[in-house]
């Protein structure tokens, strides 16, 4: 089933073009990576997919029924949230905020929900603890379980394991990939492109000319490998 | 005691009473948002822009000042908080650059065009809101209690979309909630408070009612809703003990008040230390 497809998008800040001639398609059940240098507008791409950015031109069309507010959405941290005091209760219930309509409060239903994902992420037991106090990976599933309280069916991620040591990258990699295999859609931001090649089923390789396939695709293109070989050479300067 | 029961017989008094208690009330409830959203000084900024509209609206003899001052400080809370993000002149620029200038030229107006003999008492009222609370009229407190629960009851069944957009205004806008919307309520709020408080510290030190009661409740607590209930607390509790004092000591109202919440702020952060201790 196709939840997303883009065509001729092109993207932009206040008539400042970012990228152009976007093509790519999302299926069900699909784990996209996108990869690229900075500035190549990954992040940008993502804002445009979620309506926080305006598009430029082109289309971009959600299938199968999904309305904006059933996207999971994981940003950059942001400054003000560094010190916020919050517990982690509250911000992952904030994740159905879309579910409240008209209400002012949150039932019973949209409590259990997070209490749901809350465990789903083995944050439970960090419920009442204020957020500013977590260490950089328990923050990081925090935000996670928000973005599940309003995931439907797909989860979009603008790097989640940035500023996270080594042994915790690969624990949210392995918690971002468990929840694909449950069926969750995921399309996630990375600078970290053999994890992606890892793990994802599709890469877009955004930069001057971009590169949309499979992640076997990607390894047989030019492009992938020629970041097989910089990854060699990197892995042979650090022994 | 008895000489604040005897006090107490005085409408004014009341009047102070009941005005000061709402006013910190509201301007604590939204000095958290603020605080966290990084603006506490806009309320600042805001006063300047409202002293520069008493200045107007003193030299062409209006009767009632609020007609003019109001919509001038709404417009200007606006434009700063609509601005914040992608403006040409940065959030804290804009606001420095807005305060001084209406500082400036409400004082500019007030002495070219001024006509009162007391020129230095009436810009020492203004700023430091000396006297006026004294002198409130039945429709003042009329005016601030509707006004007051306005602001409590949006802020009560905001509250979830407040901590929405205070936390993560990207989040909130990915997921569909009107953040434009709640930030323009949130500016417009604002500066109908610092209006109102103007009467009760004057426009310099009403920066003081939205910043200390949030730092001092964000020293002690650690969730959204205790922070908020507790600076609520804190502010109206050292509203009452500000107002009382300096009716018993004679002292001008605004900075006494101002005087015990810079206490209460430090008896919070002692409290803070020694809470780290012990754990």
């Amino acid at each position: 089933m196709k939840l997303l497809s883009v065509s001729n998008l092109t993207l932009g800040y206040d008539h400042a073009v970012v990228a152009r001639n976007l093509h790519f398609e999302v299926n069900e059940g699909d784990y996209l990576c996108i990869v690229g240098e900075n500035g190549s507008g990954k992040t940008t791409l993502m804002k445009t997919l979620l309506g926080i950015c305006d598009k430029v031109s082109g289309d971009v069309i959600f299938g199968n029924g999904i309305t904006k507010n059933e996207i999971g959405y994981l940003p950059q941290q942001t400054i003000v949230q560094r010190d916020f005091p919050a517990s982690v209760k509250e911000i992952v219930i904030s994740g159905c905020q879309a579910r409240l309509g008209f209400r002012p409060f949150y039932t019973k239903k949209e409590k259990e929900l997070a209490a749901k994902n809350m465990e789903k992420l083995g944050i439970t037991e960090l419920a009442d603890r204020c957020y500013r106090e977590l260490s950089g990976g328990q923050q990081q599933r925090v935000l996670l379980a928000r973005a599940l309280c309003a995931a439907g069916k797909i989860l979009l991620l603008d790097e989640p394991v940035s500023g996270l040591d080594p042994q915790i990258t690969g624990e949210m990699y392995e918690l971002i990939s468990k929840l694909n295999v449950d069926g969750m859609t995921i399309i996630m931001i990375s600078h970290d492109i053999q994890a992606a090649i890892r793990y994802a089923s599709h890469i877009l390789y955004m930069s001057d000319d971009i590169f949309f396939g499979t992640a076997g695709e990607f390894m047989a293109s030019e492009k992938g490998k020629l970041f097989i070989e910089y990854e060699k050479l990197n892995t042979r300067r650090a022994v | 005691m008895e000489k604040l029961l005897f006090y107490m017989q005085y409408p004014f008094v009341r009047y102070a009473l009941i005005v000061g208690v709402l006013i910190a009330l509201c301007s604590s409830l939204l000095g958290v948002t603020l605080v966290l959203k990084r603006y506490s000084y806009i309320g600042d900024g805001l006063s300047h822009v409202a002293f520069g509209g008493i200045a107007v609206a003193s030299v062409v003899n209006l009767t009632n000042r609020m007609t003019l001052v109001l919509p001038i400080t709404i417009i200007s809370a606006i434009l700063l908080l609509r601005t914040g993000h992608n403006a040409k002149v940065k959030g804290d620029a804009a606001i420095a650059m807005i305060s001084v200038g209406a500082l400036a030229f409400g004082y500019l107006i007030m002495n070219v065009f001024g006509t009162s003999s007391n020129l230095t008492g009436d810009v020492c009222t203004t700023l430091f809101g000396s006297t006026s609370i004294l002198t409130l009229t039945m429709t003042d407190v009329w005016l601030c209690v509707i006004m007051s629960v306005f602001v409590v009851a949006a802020y009560v069944l905001l509250y979830n979309r407040i901590f929405a957009v205070t936390f993560d205004e990207n989040f909130a806008r990915a997921v569909g909630t009107k953040v434009d919307f709640y930030n323009l309520l949130i500016a417009v709020v604002t500066a109908i408070i610092i209006v109102l408080a103007m009467n009760l510290v004057g426009s310099l030190l009403i920066s003081a009612l939205i910043i200390f009661p949030a730092l001092s409740a964000m020293r002690l607590f650690t969730s959204f809703k205790n922070v908020t209930v507790f600076s609520a607390v804190f502010s109206v509790v050292c509203a009452l003990v500000g107002i009382i004092v300096s009716i018993l000591a004679g002292t001008p109202v605004g900075s006494t008040i101002v005087a015990i919440d810079a206490v209460g702020f430090a008896i919070c952060c002692g409290g803070s230390l020694a809470g780290r201790k012990l754990a």
